[in-house]
């Protein structure tokens, strides 16, 4: 519904600012709702393919292992590490329903052409959503494979036009222990806060997540836009972003302030260099009893391994 | 009273024997009914853990309590609390060896030689299996009685290992390994007071055989 309208009645805007205790459902069939976001989903995914040429496509769309089957919709909304709403796998599915993920707001500050703070709905306009298949690699040595959908951030950073001074992103996440109640303990230094260097922002496969299996991203899943860069272990994908700052030093991200030793700013998929208390060498994919080899940049090397060429990546973890 | 106790300890057995298996029961059904979390190895492993660190508590628990109840009987249940307790860490044990490691024992020595919470856990796991071995009535009779107590005061050791284990293995919120912490202090505690108790009746026994 409120894709629809931004979409298709600009001007009708205002419609979305109603009370948030009416459901979509409520007002548009929900069959004709899915059925027009995958008419929508298909159509940005095609011209994307036809844009970036039949390579590309194939690598950003579907580089997959043969027995890289989809993880269960149940697995991937109901086994999540989202401490914002509690720290056990299951909390963020059963608190995350007191996050109001619309009407949000994004704050774009830095050395940038376009500062401002952007509806949610107005900075995707004009933008075709795509549809990714992407392995996930859990730091914690789990992976998934997840149909993501969501807009390349390449291309949200170039209609903001960054400056030559922006040398990193830096995204932050909501900060309201009113509606992230795990925000009142200190597991970790509120709000969470992670950063990519440019060319890693700017790179094909980093995406701007907003939804997961063609539906609107789950609270516990980071609504209403999350960041999923699939060559990094998973704590890179803040959730719940609500600002990007465009910065010239190398931003503070929140697990390598926790635990320096385990979590660096890089944390690059990479199966020999041990997390302290555990191998990275192998994981196991959610809903399978062995273990499994892990891949360096988890399988997308032959995309992303240049951009860190000359690099110790033992040193730059 | 002798033939009374003999009456309900049997009974009391079959109910420990019955209350012990719940855990695994549970975890059966739950594996056979999609009952277990997204990811099971780790459920069968945090499962089973948790049951022999319960376990293990209960028979720490065994001495402070038989003289806090004045129930000298309660001892008839020590070994058996403990056999079970060993019985959940070799589930936990061979759950990671079985789906983890997949029986490579090179990488058994990798994690237990780099990684200090196998080293702790693994060391436990070492400390159980000798005392279970151990228990049998032979091996008290066969050790003497004495060095067979002092052999099994590394349950002790084992009991504190267990809870540095489960603590290091938490990436982060460590509530639960602090609850457990703190009720094995509560259980070493009282077993001190026991112990001093003890060692104050001691003391004073020659000084009446003066007088």
């Amino acid at each position: 519904m409120q894709a629809l309208f931004s979409q298709a009645l600009p001007a009708q805007i205002m419609l979305i600012r109603r009370p948030p205790d009416i459901k979509t459902s409520d007002i548009t069939n929900e069959h004709l709702y899915w059925s027009r976001r995958e008419w929508l989903a298909g159509v940005g995914f095609g011209v994307a393919g036809a844009a970036l040429g039949p390579e590309l496509a194939t690598a950003t769309g579907t580089a997959r292992q043969d027995d890289d089957k989809l993880t269960p919709y149940e697995h991937v909304t109901g086994y999540n590490n989202f401490y914002e709403f509690g720290t056990d796998k299951g909390d963020p599915k059963a608190n995350a329903h007191t996050l109001k993920p619309r009407p949000w707001s994004l704050q774009v500050e830095g050395d940038v052409k376009r500062p401002a703070t952007y509806d949610l709905d107005d900075l995707f306009r004009g933008m075709g959503v795509q549809e990714r298949v992407y392995r996930l690699r859990c730091v914690e040595a789990w992976s998934m494979v997840i149909p993501w959908s969501g807009y390349p951030l390449a291309d949200v950073i170039r209609k903001l036009e960054p400056g030559t001074k922006a040398k990193y992103v830096a995204f932050t996440t909501l900060l309201d222990p009113k509606q992230m109640p795990g925000q009142r303990s200190r597991v970790l230094d509120w709000p969470y806060i992670e950063g990519l260097r440019m060319d890693e922002a700017m790179h094909p496969l980093t995406l701007l997540v907003t939804g997961v299996y063609g539906k609107p991203l789950p609270n516990q899943n980071g609504a209403p836009v999350r960041l999923v860069v699939p060559w990094k272990y998973g704590f890179k994908g803040i959730k719940s972003i609500v600002k990007l700052a465009f910065v010239e030093k190398q931003p503070e991200t929140s697990w390598n302030i926790s635990a320096p030793n385990e979590y660096g700013f890089y944390a690059n998929v990479n199966p020999t260099v041990d997390h302290p208390r555990w191998s990275q060498q192998s994981e196991r994919r959610i809903g399978e009893l062995f273990r499994r080899k892990t891949m360096p940049f988890n399988g997308y090397g032959d995309q992303v391994a240049g951009l860190y060429t000359g690099m110790d990546l033992r040193k730059y973890y | 009273m002798a033939s009374r106790r003999a009456d309900w300890v049997p009974w009391a057995k079959v109910l420990v024997w019955a209350a012990a298996l719940v855990p695994l029961a549970v975890l059966l059904w739950d594996a056979t009914h999609g009952g277990l979390d997204a990811e099971p190895v780790k459920d069968i492993q945090h499962r089973t853990g948790k049951t022999a660190l319960v376990l293990l508590l209960i028979t720490l628990a065994n001495t402070p309590m038989r003289r806090a109840t004045g129930q000298g009987t309660l001892v008839r249940f020590r070994r058996l609390t403990g056999l079970f307790a060993f019985f959940y860490a070799c589930l936990h044990f061979g759950s990671y060896l079985l789906f983890d490691l997949q029986f490579a024992f090179g990488d058994l020595a990798e994690d237990v030689l780099k990684r200090p919470w196998i080293t702790i856990g693994f060391t436990v796991f070492l400390i159980l299996l000798t005392l279970a071995v151990t228990s049998p009535k032979v091996m008290v009779r066969r050790l003497g009685g004495r060095r067979w107590h002092a052999l099994h005061r590394l349950i002790y050791v084992a009991g504190i290992g267990t809870v540095l284990h489960f603590y290091l293995s938490v990436k982060k919120d460590v509530t639960v390994p602090l609850q457990f912490a703190a009720l094995l202090a509560v259980v070493l505690v009282a077993r001190m007071a026991v112990a001093a108790h003890d060692r104050r009746k001691r003391a004073l026994r020659p000084s009446r055989d003066v007088t």
